[in-house]
């Protein structure tokens, strides 16, 4: 025998491969290098979490005591993969267009973005989900206890623990953009390599080890009691349906089949790549179940044939291959399977409530994203915690092994919902609803809660009696209706009440405005992917926008996504014209993190609540393919001139504000130069005509006579200067420095220990090599400090100067705490002479921010200003061309 | 009773400039600084000669003036406008709104006073 230790030390050095393989795959593609990463063969391979250790043992078992019946299990996914392709096309497209993050997510967004559907299919989830957990703590307990002689104490305490964190380190290590977990997926498509090759190793020594050849095998199947089963035809029927709905259904195989779709095409390779899979997964079920009813003594658990077999014939290697592929089909899926209940909790129950909380909305200060890591980390502990004391209650005895098909029937409650959205517009929130909670409730009291075990949860009596003696509702028994195998009997009765419920009501009642829109765009959705527009533009502030955007995506992305919207509708800068289009595009984005109910709430709370406009409804009035597509060719058209106008509108507001400027210019220059004059002139008067003065009256006039005259050359330089650097024959002294050291310099120029103004930096992130002008560089800085030091209007002001390094810029933030600049100023600041509020309290021309304009872009850059920052921003991009000969020029 | 001038202006050396040249010559100096309450120190202290500027934080010069000449309290008291851009249509705005005279900066010192002089000396005469 193996010792547990060495086990312990095999399930390690498997454990740390799996995560080197993780991070490697997650550094690939945060490089941008998906290669294989994005193949289908990973995409294929990681749909095999359907494959957990219930069946890599089990079906073993299953086949011992009911012969072929374990076909069923992986007959369902072969006829969904093969048989209805399109089904899944449908929905791995409406996954990627609408940003679905999950099962619970798909229902909600469907039904008219209705949070109380993402509720319910995520309690639904958590409960079937949980015992299904609680069953592979088992399975690779009960394997441990193979090798060590019963000896596994603690074991699933650990696995637990253990899978908790793997799963929080690669799971939720950032909000991605698009729920996609690069590192996890490939872990697991390892994973499912691991497991075919141990069960493929088990079968050939099966067949030509023990055995004499496929000859012997199948004459010993004839022999034995499998080649007597009787196939009934009402449980193969049920079974092979729900493990069909339960291949798209469960949680899991969703995350692994929609959410982590990065290519639709990687579909057609899965429809027969799958089955294949299967079908190799299922080879050598048969013959390893009769080999061991043979060889194994009398009352072994069949369900561990897999493992025993091998150990019986002294086969330590193979049986160590045996139990990692064991260990691996329980790992991956409670990986997976964590993952997508703690995004579905996350973005469905604490998501809402913490927006709730806070009254001022999304809008209001904290990072979103932290709140989401943080719960999300959290509902994947709890989610395992919860599955190991399900698994310590129920003592791990046989009756977990009845909870994967009471799972099965759990997830299929969906099924009815999910279809009926995506095939019938006529499907409704109501009926969606109510059809769960029927289907949810007639599951647990038909096979739930007497799956946990008799007496347990319900008493002996009530099973045998019904509730308070009502015989009609006996638990396995419904109205009466005996002799029906348990699952059978519950499936049928809780999928046709489901059925019938969800289509009444549906009937019954009429779908909201945005339902419909959902509606006809999941039902349409392989049509026209036009999108639907739910928002009427124009009364919403790009700026608060772009706030509540920074702190769900982040605020590198967030302003990404904004400028690059801004650019395509012609515009400079971070805040694009709010547009139907774009509302539509960011709430899309936003419900890749958080959810398409929570998108849709917090833009709502943006924009004023503003549902659905007239014209929107009769563009989905409009049924005919005809009128769809000319109207989609007008609305082209029409935002084509809508761009250019704006462009246009844009120029000729500028040429307008030119001219005005010009006449401003020589105003404002000649207003600069002639007030210091007056000053210098009324006082040169005054001591000239001399007459009785005090001395110190004489000394002061004399230094005014001076202060102003130095502020008249200063006026002078700047205006020099300016039109040097406009003109372009400045000249730039171009050296390798670092940025931290021109920070210093530049703080120490603005009298810094003077000012209540309190800096913050970062030390690390300054130490970048530059090659630039250093004093140009400076001079810009200085401005900008001293801008904070003039106008921060805080009660403690403190500016931030923030340094990212994007590879090829250097991006440098200065952020103070003050109010900021109104947003109808901003585009103003750049230019000549503009100086808002009080003017002579700043003591400047209003040349400084257009000259530092002018620098940054004569050094290859650009200084921006960034709304939304909770105060004034100032942004200073520098390009990073920093060649070898230029570092070895630094030594 | 002292001759009293307001002299409404923000830039705090001209001010001082101002009022050395006005009170040698025997006249009480007032100042105010913000053109958005210039109207109420107009009130509080009702002064026989305005100097203002045209450029003021908060409001401009040439708006105060049309206040001014709108309310009947005020209407009479002469103004001699100040302004550091010198442009036509600066004065043109200025007599527009009904300022008693105009003055661009840099002015010589002899000619403030005697401006002043002159407007008061106005408002003394029979007639009037």
């Amino acid at each position: 025998m193996l010792t547990f230790n060495m086990l312990v030390l095999a399930c390690f050095a498997y454990v740390a491969f799996l995560f080197a393989v993780a991070f490697l795959a997650e550094k690939r593609a945060l490089r941008g290098r998906l290669g294989i990463l994005r193949s289908p063969l990973v995409y294929t391979l990681s749909l095999s979490i359907y494959c957990t250790a219930w069946t890599f043992y089990g079906a073993v078992g299953y086949a011992a005591r009911s012969g072929l019946e374990f076909v069923t299990i992986y007959l369902g996914p072969t006829l969904v993969m093969i048989g209805w392709w399109g089904l899944l096309r449908k929905l791995v497209r409406i996954g990627r267009t609408q940003r679905i993050t999950s099962i619970a997510d798909l229902i909600s967004s469907r039904y008219g973005k209705s949070n109380l559907l993402g509720v319910l299919v995520t309690i639904l989830a958590v409960v079937f989900t949980t015992p299904y957990i609680a069953l592979q703590l088992q399975s690779v307990t009960l394997s441990f206890s193979i090798f060590t002689d019963g000896y596994a104490k603690g074991t699933a305490f650990w696995v637990a623990a253990g899978l908790a964190v793997f799963t929080i380190l690669f799971g939720t290590r950032n909000l991605d953009i698009d729920e996609r977990h690069h590192g996890i997926v490939t872990a697991i498509a390892v994973e499912a390599v691991v497991k075919l090759i141990a069960l493929l190793a088990v079968g050939g020594f099966v067949v030509w080890g023990v055995a004499g050849g496929p000859g012997d095998v199948f004459r010993m199947i004839e022999d034995s009691p499998i080649s007597t089963w009787k196939m009934d035809q009402s449980r193969w029927v049920t079974l092979t349906f729900l493990s069909a709905a339960a291949c798209i259904c469960l949680p899991r195989m969703f995350q692994v089949m929609v959410v982590e779709n990065s290519n639709e095409s990687h579909l057609a390779t899965a429809a027969w790549a799958f089955p294949l899979y299967l079908f190799l997964m299922s080879l050598f079920v048969l013959p390893i179940a009769v080999v061991g009813l043979n060889v194994l003594p009398e009352g072994s658990n069949p369900d561990l044939f897999v493992l025993t077999v091998p150990l019986a014939f002294e086969q330590k290697g193979l049986a160590t291959l045996v139990f990692l592929g064991g260990f691996s089909s329980a790992t991956s899926m409670v990986i997976v399977a964590a993952i997508a209940l703690a995004t579905m909790v996350s973005n469905h129950i604490v998501m809402p409530i913490w927006l709730n909380a806070r009254k001022g909305g999304a809008t209001v200060s904290g990072d979103v994203r932290n709140v989401m890591l943080r719960s999300r980390r959290i509902a994947i502990m709890a989610v395992l915690a919860l599955a190991y004391f399900y698994y310590a209650m129920s003592g791990g005895g046989a009756a977990l092994a009845a909870i994967g098909l009471i799972a099965f029937v759990g997830a299929a409650q969906i099924m009815p919902a999910l279809l009926g959205g995506l095939f019938w517009r006529g499907a409704t929130r109501l009926g969606a609803a109510a059809g769960l909670i029927v289907g949810f409730a007639v599951w647990a009291w038909t096979l739930f809660l007497p799956g946990i075990g008799e007496g347990v949860l319900i008493s002996s009596q009530t099973m045998a009696q019904g509730p308070f003696g009502m015989g009609w509702l006996r638990p396995q028994a419904l109205f009466g209706i005996e002799g029906l195998d348990g699952v059978v009997h519950a499936a049928i009765w809780s999928l046709t009440l489901n059925t019938g419920v969800f289509v009444a009501l549906s009937l019954l009642s009429f779908p909201n405005p945005v339902e419909r829109l959902q509606g006809a765009e999941f039902v349409n959705i392989l049509r026209y992917s036009a999108g639907a527009r739910a928002f009427s533009p124009g009364t919403v502030d790009a700026e608060d926008l772009l706030m509540m955007s920074q702190r769900i995506l982040g605020s590198a992305e967030a302003q990404a996504l904004f400028q690059s919207v801004a650019l395509e509708q012609g515009k400079e800068g971070y805040l694009p014209d709010t547009t139907s289009a774009f509302l539509e595009r960011l709430e899309r984005e936003l419900a890749g993190s958080v959810g398409a109910a929570t998108a849709h709430a917090m833009m709502g709370q943006i924009t004023g609540g503003s549902a659905v406009s007239v014209s929107e409804l009769m563009r989905v009035a409009d049924e005919t393919a005809q009128m769809m597509e000319y109207s989609n060719q007008l609305e082209a058209k029409s935002e084509e001139l809508g761009r250019t106008a704006r462009q246009l509108r844009v120029a000729n507001e500028k040429l307008t504000a030119l001219s005005i400027q010009k006449d401003e210019f020589l105003s404002q220059i000649s207003h600069e130069l002639r007030t210091p004059m007056t000053s210098i002139r009324a006082f040169s008067e005054i001591l000239r005509d001399g007459g009785d003065m005090e001395p110190e009256a004489r000394a002061r006039y004399s230094r005014i006579i001076h202060d102003e005259a130095r502020r008249l050359t200063r006026v002078l330089d700047d205006l020099l200067d300016l039109s040097v650097l406009e003109s372009g024959q400045v000249t730039l002294y171009n050296e390798v420095t670092i940025l931290g050291d021109i920070i210093d310099r530049a703080i120490a120029a603005t009298g810094q220990n003077a000012s209540a103004l309190r800096i913050e930096r970062q030390p690390l992130q300054e130490r970048l090599v530059l090659f630039t002008d250093a004093d140009r560089l400076a001079q810009v800085f200085i401005n900008l400090i001293a801008n904070a030091q003039k106008y921060c209007d805080a009660d403690t002001p403190v500016l931030r100067i923030l340094v990212r390094d994007n590879k090829q810029h250097a991006v440098i933030d200065f952020i103070d705490n003050g109010s900021g600049i109104p947003s109808e100023d901003q585009a103003l600041i750049f230019e000549k002479f503009s100086r808002l509020g009080d003017t002579r309290a700043s003591g400047g021309a209003g040349l400084g921010l257009a000259i530092c304009r002018e620098i940054a872009a004569r050094l290859g850059g650009s200084l921006t200003y960034v709304p939304g920052q909770g105060g004034a921003a100032f942004r200073v991009t520098l390009p990073r061309r920093l060649t070898n000969a230029d570092a070895e020029a630094a030594e | 009773m002292a001759k009293r001038v307001l002299l409404i202006e923000d830039e705090p050396n001209i001010i001082e400039a101002v009022r050395f040249i006005l009170s040698r010559d025997g006249w009480s100096v007032d100042t105010h600084a913000d053109g958005a309450t210039a109207l109420s120190a107009v009130a509080r202290r009702v002064p026989d000669v305005i100097v203002l500027d045209a450029m003021l934080p908060g409001r401009s010069g040439f708006e105060i003036l049309r206040d001014l000449r709108g309310d009947s309290k005020t209407a009479d008291i002469p103004v001699l406008m100040l302004t550091a851009r010198g442009q036509q249509k600066d004065r043109d705005m200025a007599a527009r709104n009904g300022a008693n005279r105009f003055m661009t900066k840099p002015f010589s010192n002899a000619e403030m006073l005697a401006c002043v002089q002159e407007l008061y000396a106005a408002t003394q005469s029979p007639g009037a």
